[in-house]
């Protein structure tokens, strides 16, 4: 099995994320492999270890996405690629999935391509999707068991996490599989693979390596403003019995009109 | 000088603290209270290959050096002292003496196991009457025909019910000149007829690890245990004390930061006199002397490590650091009750169990007032460090990782 592991370098869900000057800033927190796709890495080791072949993770970002990938590496990806053009520093994600897709093309007879749901920074969950449709794959989101990969048949199926319960879904491979967190907790990197992505070298693919000539963006970011800021207040209700408290909490939602 | 991490210690670090953080954190206070060991902690310990981190891989370890070491202690104890505890016996004071005293065949037979953790390794020094004074210890060896025979009792000793192999210091020569040179030192497994070991309860703190006794009732034990030569054991032990000492230095270290990160979280949000508390200047003492506590027990334990890494003697340096760091942690901890006030009294927060886990600290591996009488040797010209027949090999990746 040919695996690819899309991946983003996101800052940490424990920084605190802030406006300043129109420009979103995280201050000094450290930058971490996207905490979605570390379960697409776990999912994509899992299918390498079941079937055999390799796993490349791949990054679009800047040069600072390398520690992104060298976590990828350490959790056990065989090999990794970043995609650093200054001329991609705004994409949205029409233009990560044209880069990604193009990616994909030039690595050459990928049977799956592993996503995590969504990422923690920009949120808009559709990336995967999108590069499923530039290539024409299908498009397998919300994943929450790979039920089982048959590299001959050339099927995978799939659960999907939906409202209503588990959708079974059995697609031909090629195909893009987005994943939840229900696959399963991501494997620490091992000593050895930490080892093994302090040495490795991470070869910068730019735009005109993938073919693609400045793509612009079709979303652009004009103003970014803070939440406003909201000063909230703490009472505490307190009685005598907890059926008291209930009702007296009840009578303070009320007077406030929250119900 | 460069003090910067490199990014495969950076690595380690974050790998042993998601470890810590996501598989001991939510469950420490609950091990804590029933005084008792999580049963998960040294197979995952071992299956991360924690146990291994800083042994050669040819000796089934990891590859890693002395300094990843200390951020490995760090991590682990920033989450509770117990899991740096075993750290500080499996490793510090045991594997590392096989590492630096151990035959090939030695290193084969008891090593490798020990470094992939399929063997726990503990440390019997420590007898009833004896703490410091180890020059007087009273257990006894005596050689008899191919073997010798162990008679004695050991006690404060860690993994003591965990451990599958113990380096035990007894008498080999009563009528030695000078008691120093009368010590010898032996690998014992423990499953050997005429070994009984308990668990000690009631402690002030470490109450999630494992602390006993082991007693040798005539056990007999192959020549080729011993380590070292005969005469030569209170040598080894100073040695394993130099990296022992280590591992309690960089873990105290951990155990600051844990203590200044819960004091900042609380002051941020518990509010006096319609403020949030850290707004007040002698909140903000206790955190500033924390941070500077902090800094200086990690300069000085990575100074050890570096020390180590370059095949240095380390002795005055691994002191300092353990009796800086051990000191300071417990005062961190005291100020970081002061500052979550009666909450920090109840075990609702962490900060009481962190100052429980620090006072031990103080007394084990060194009293603060032998490192004292140490470093005021030192200073005063009055000690100085021998060399040793055997010293810890200094780091070499490519023996490491050949």
């Amino acid at each position: 099995m040919n695996i690819a592991v899309c991946v983003k370098q996101t800052p940490d869900t424990a920084a605190t994320v802030t406006v300043e000057n129109g420009k979103v800033t995280w201050g000094d927190a450290p930058l971490v492999l996207n905490p979605w796709d570390e379960f697409a890495v776990e999912q994509a080791l899992r299918t390498k270890e079941a079937h055999g072949g390799k796993v490349t993770a791949v990054s679009l970002g800047p040069e600072g996405a390398r520690e992104a990938l060298k976590q990828a590496l350490a959790m056990g990806c065989d090999e990794a690629i970043l995609i650093h053009d200054p001329s991609l520093a705004e994409a949205d994600t029409l233009v990560a999935s044209a880069v990604l897709a193009a990616a994909l093309r030039r690595l050459e007879s990928i049977d799956l391509a592993y996503f995590g749901r969504q990422a923690v920074d920009t949120d808009s969950g559709v990336t995967a999707a999108q590069v499923a449709r530039r290539l024409g794959w299908p498009s397998l989101t919300l994943v929450a068991a790979v039920v089982a990969v048959d590299p001959q048949g050339r099927t995978i199926d799939v659960e999907r996490m939906l409202e209503e319960g588990r959708q079974q879904v059995r697609a031909p491979l090629p195909a893009v599989v987005s994943v939840v967190k229900e696959i399963g907790e991501p494997r620490y990197p091992s000593f050895m693979g930490i080892r093994k992505a302090s040495k490795a070298e991470i070869p910068i693919w730019s735009a005109a390596d993938l073919g693609l000539s400045a793509p612009a963006p079709a979303v652009s970011w004009p103003a970014v403003l803070a939440p406003p800021r909201v000063d909230t207040q703490c009472e505490m209700i307190t009685g005598d019995t907890p059926a008291h408290i209930a009702w007296r909490l009840v009578d303070r939602l009320l007077e406030e009109k929250v119900l | 000088m460069d003090f910067r991490l490199s990014e495969e210690h950076q690595m380690v670090q974050k790998m042993v603290r998601d470890f810590a953080q996501k598989e001991v954190a939510p469950i420490i206070k609950e091990w804590d209270r029933k005084q008792e060991m999580a049963p998960h902690i040294l197979p995952r310990m071992a299956e991360l290959g924690i146990l291994g981190v800083c042994l050669p891989v040819s000796d089934g370890g990891q590859g890693f050096d002395y300094l990843s070491l200390g951020l490995v202690c760090e991590e682990l104890e920033a989450v509770d002292t117990t899991l740096r505890v075993v750290m500080s016996v499996h490793m510090g004071l045991n594997s590392m003496a096989l590492l630096q005293w151990g035959t090939d065949e030695q290193r084969r037979r008891f090593l490798v196991p020990q470094a992939r953790g399929e063997k726990i390794a503990a440390f019997g020094l420590t007898e009833p009457g004896v703490g410091s004074d180890v020059a007087h210890l009273t257990s006894s060896a005596r050689r008899d025909g191919e073997d010798y025979v162990l008679n004695g009792e050991k006690t404060w000793i860690s993994l003591a019910t965990k451990a599958h192999h113990v380096l035990w210091f007894a008498r080999t020569d009563p009528e030695a000149a000078d008691p120093h040179d009368g010590i010898s030192a032996f690998i014992l497994e423990t499953d050997r007829p005429g070994v009984t070991r308990g668990d000690i309860h009631g402690k002030l703190g470490v109450r999630a690890g494992s602390t006993g006794w082991i007693h040798c009732q005539d056990v007999r034990v192959p020549a080729s245990h011993r380590l070292g030569e005969e005469g030569e054991g209170f040598r080894i032990a100073m040695s394993c004390l130099d990296n022992g000492r280590y591992t309690v230095a960089a873990g105290a270290t951990g155990l600051i930061r844990a203590c200044l990160e819960a004091s900042i979280r609380y002051a941020r949000e518990r509010h006096a006199f319609g403020r949030p508390i850290a707004g007040f200047q002698l909140i903000q003492q206790k955190i500033a002397v924390m941070v500077q506590s902090y800094e200086a027990a990690r300069l000085l334990y990575l100074r050890a490590g570096a020390m180590k890494n370059a095949g240095l003697r380390n002795t005055r340096e691994t002191s300092l650091a353990k009796w800086f760091a051990t000191e300071a942690s417990f005062a961190a901890a005291s100020e970081a009750i002061q500052i979550h006030g009666a909450y920090g009294y109840s075990d609702e927060y962490d900060v009481e169990r962190y100052l429980r886990n620090a006072r031990g600290a103080m007394i084990y591996e060194g009293t603060s007032e032998i490192h004292q009488l140490m470093q005021a040797g030192y200073a005063l010209g009055t000690r100085t460090d021998a060399a040793l027949r055997c010293e810890l090999p200094a780091y070499d990746p490519v023996r490491w990782r050949g």
